[in-house]
């Protein structure tokens, strides 16, 4: 019995939940990362994934229509990255305070909401998979990386498209700009403030995906508190992965498969905490950044509201 | 410009000025730290409003409230305080803002193109591709008017340009200046330099306390009247040193070998010894290795070979406090990043290095009463332009931030001195004073290594004068037998003659 239990099926079995579990977070660290770079930290982002992922289920649950409940928890996720951003560039205000209110208010709406509305745990028919052709046929290759549904494809296309972003484009230069030295790009004529909303509506939308990816699409429910913690260890990654698409992605993948390996030496009676599953990024980031601390640097402006004309 | 006003808390640094730039012009703008230039060229590039008054462009009264504002009228600025990000290459700063010609696209190969094309064109040399982090102060200057020649502003405001270049860089940067005012263009000029201002400049407003002195052609002014007309007094532009008894060996550096930023060797084998009471003049373009060769002194920078004795005691890879503990000051080049805490007040960046110590502190308690009146000591004898001595730092003026670090460190009372450029940024009286200061310390035994682009600066402090080129030490001259050919000689390479 054992011996089934490290079979060939169950390992393909652990990476592909490993693969699929990287999709919140890679949207959520990317989107995250989007506004870092840009020199905005938003801990608000469990709460707006707990929004989208209410948005996204009530909408599909209501309507059937997975696309429209995809749109509005889009929308909701880059309605609240307004809200941060109205108050941490255009007020000023402390960042860490305003994240942290706008992650109160995620977690207690969301549950007010759920509670209203729903009641009870629902399920909907989330994202059904999609098989590539041929690629879907490669033995353990295909069940691992080519048998998943729209999302999950669209987190792991989001690493180059997000790379090229800040990379490739002038938009993407300006972002930087404006994280690392915001009093130089404004003396350039940049909008400091456009580039911020920007990346933090973006980001915010992003978010609201996440949320929505688990509620339509790895998970089908809504509950409350249903991200538990996530978005908080989004955050984490993006320190993990060193502000880059990259990095995110290294560092969503590794969680993701530490925490499919928690789940399934659960399964087969190896009882480990879960707690230590949720410490795992922090630990993991506290050790990555002590031994790249070096090579890695945090944008110079984070956190750190701009002002013109202040000497 | 007419009869801008602007106010600080505490301070009126624009007075009613009146200003004007013609077409083709070059016009000076002179005056003491703190006098109001900056701010008044802030306000014509949309980075301040003015309390009152108005700008004209062609005429035609214009409200700039931006950069944005500004660059679309077509002024351009290059700042006394650089403008760069350091994570970005050299490329993506000057591409920062510009529409691309592949729209939303990056086209840094047509950028990198064009900047090697202009710095060929106007003998800038930089590297495109270089991160700007990596560069030394001069060469993040030649970034910054690159910058602004890509961009090409019909008004170009050059605010101390000439600070951290050196007198090649200088005289090549007057040739574009000219060529630019022929072809229509006006410029705004400032610098402490009084030859500059002669040379480059076809009028010249001089101002005082926020006010406009005096605006004159500049072929109807003197070194000596310009000076007067800044300062309100005449100005010794020499200092008197005398004769002082050499004391022991207090500085001695032996084949020293170091690394800079880029990881190429930037010390290759430095020996020289100071001994108390006398200044050691390091003459040479920047960026042969003097840097490197203070921030080893400083233990901010591990040699990857030889050492630093002072006193006879090898400190080598000691740490900065234990340097300063044991008598070390230490005047950094880039003072901006390595002298002061921008969001300190003034008071507490003037006892950065003691606050730990008598008499500013007893036990884990501050005394805050001798801080004060320490502080106002030294901002009296300085001569700080600061509303008060809690004041934000980041608030004064350029100048005025360089002379807090020079107060602090001439204050301490050294037993060795390494100065980097020294006075550069400051005014002529602050850099009389400034002179004077390292005059006197020289007579109590205080020994001093004065690091200098400014030959005119080191052949009249130094008693012996070291030429750096590449990393080495190229010769060692007597001060009184020293020429300027000489040394302008050895600095480019030539071995002592
Ligand atoms: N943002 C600010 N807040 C408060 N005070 C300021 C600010 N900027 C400048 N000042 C004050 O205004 C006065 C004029 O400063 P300004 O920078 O224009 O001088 P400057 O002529 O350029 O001098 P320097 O030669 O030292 O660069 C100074 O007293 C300075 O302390
Ligand atoms: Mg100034």
């Amino acid at each position: 019995m054992i011996a089934q239990l490290f079979s060939l099926t169950t390992l393909i079995g652990v990476l592909t939940a490993g693969i699929r579990l990287a999709t919140p977070y890679l949207y959520a660290t990317i989107g995250e990362t989007l506004g870092q770079r840009s020199g905005l930290v938003n801990l608000g982002v469990d709460g707006i994934m707990l929004m989208g992922a209410y948005a996204a289920f009530f909408v599909t649950f209501k309507t059937g229509n997975l696309v429209l409940g995809l749109l509005v928890a889009t929308m909701v996720g880059g309605l609240l990255g307004l809200v941060m951003a109205f108050f941490s560039v255009t007020l000023r205000a402390e960042q860490g305070i305003t994240g942290i209110g706008v992650y109160l208010f995620g977690l207690g709406m969301s549950n007010l909401l759920f509670r209203k509305t729903l009641g009870t745990v629902e399920t909907v028919s989330g994202f059904p998979p999609i098989h590539i052709p041929f690629l879907s046929d490669i033995p353990v290759l295909g069940p691992i990386f080519f048998s998943h549904n729209i999302l999950v494809y669209g987190a792991f296309a989001l690493v180059p498209v997000s790379w090229f972003l800040l990379n490739k484009t002038t938009l993407g230069l300006k972002i930087r700009a404006v994280g690392d030295n915001p009093k130089a790009a404004d003396s350039l004529g940049v909008s400091v403030a456009g580039v911020r909303y920007f990346t933090e509506i973006v980001g915010g939308m992003l978010e609201g995906i996440a949320g929505a990816s688990l509620s339509i699409a790895l998970l089908n429910v809504f509950q409350e508190n249903l991200t538990s913690g996530m978005g908080f260890i989004a955050v984490a990654l993006v320190y993990f992965g060193g502000w880059r698409s990259v990095g995110a992605l290294a560092g969503a993948i590794l969680f993701s498969m530490v925490n499919a390996l928690q789940l399934w030496l659960q399964v087969i009676g190896i009882r480990i905490p879960p707690d230590f599953a949720i410490m795992m990024p922090y630990v993991l980031t506290i050790v990555v950044l002590a031994f790249t601390a070096q090579r890695v640097r945090a944008p110079a402006a984070l956190s750190k509201p701009f002002e013109r004309g202040e000497g | 410009m007419r009869g801008i006003v602007k106010r600080f808390p505490g301070v009126l640094a624009n007075d009613r000025i009146d200003f004007d730039v013609r077409a083709g012009e070059i016009h000076a703008l002179l005056g003491e730290n703190g006098a109001g230039k900056t701010t008044l060229m802030n306000i014509l590039y949309g980075l301040y409003r003015p309390d009152q008054g108005q700008i004209l462009l062609n005429g035609r009264a214009v409200a700039i409230h931006s950069p944005a504002d500004a660059i679309r009228l077509g002024i351009g600025m290059i700042h006394q305080h650089f403008m760069l990000v350091p994570t970005l290459s050299v490329a993506e700063n000057v591409a920062l803002g510009l529409p691309s010609s592949r729209g939303f696209l990056l086209d840094l190969d047509v950028v990198t193109r064009r900047i090697r094309e202009l710095s060929n064109v106007y003998g800038l040399r930089v590297d495109p591709t270089a991160m700007v982090w990596q560069l030394a102060v001069g060469e993040q200057q030649r970034v910054e008017i690159l910058k602004a020649l890509y961009r090409g502003a019909d008004l170009l405001i050059l605010d101390e340009p000439t600070a951290v270049l050196t007198p090649q860089e200088v005289r090549e940067l007057f040739a574009t200046l000219r060529r630019m005012a022929g072809e229509g263009h006006s410029l705004i000029f400032i610098s402490h330099k009084l030859h500059e201002v002669l040379s480059i400049s076809d009028r010249v407003t001089v101002l005082r306390d926020g006010r406009v002195v005096k605006t004159l052609p500049t072929s109807e002014a003197t070194r000596e009247e310009l000076a007067r007309l800044m300062v309100g007094r005449e100005v010794l532009l020499r200092v008197e040193r005398s004769p002082v008894e050499l004391g022991d060996v207090r500085l001695s550096l032996k084949d020293l070998w170091a690394h800079g930023d880029k990881g190429v060797p930037a010390l290759r084998g430095v020996t020289l010894a100071v001994r108390a009471g006398e200044i050691l003049g390091i003459a040479g373009v920047s960026g042969n290795g003097q840097r490197e060769l203070a921030e080893v002194i400083a233990g901010l920078r591990t040699p990857s070979q030889g050492q630093v004795e002072i006193d006879g005691m090898d400190t080598t890879g000691w740490s900065p406090e234990r340097l300063l503990k044991h008598g070390l000051a230490y005047i950094p080049e880039e003072r901006m990043r390595d002298g002061v805490v921008r969001d300190f007040s003034v008071e507490e960046n003037l006892i950065l290095k003691d606050h730990v110590d008598r008499p500013f502190a007893s036990g884990i308690f501050m005394n805050f009463g001798t801080i004060a009146s320490y502080a106002d000591r030294l901002i009296e004898n300085f001569d700080i332009r600061t509303p008060s001595r809690d004041a934000p730092l980041k608030n004064l003026s350029g100048g005025n931030i360089q002379k807090i670090v020079l107060a602090r460190e001439l204050s301490r009372e050294p037993r060795v001195l390494v100065a980097a450029q020294p006075t550069r940024g400051v005014d002529i009286s602050a850099t009389e004073y400034i002179h004077q200061r390292l005059i006197a310390q020289r007579a109590k035994g205080t020994a001093t290594l004065l690091i200098s682009e400014d030959l005119d600066e080191i052949l009249n402090l130094s008693d012996r004068i070291a030429v750096m080129y590449e990393g080495q030490i190229v010769g060692v001259v007597d001060q009184r037998e020293a020429t300027v050919e000489q040394l302008g000689l050895m600095m480019a390479g030539a071995h002592k003659v």
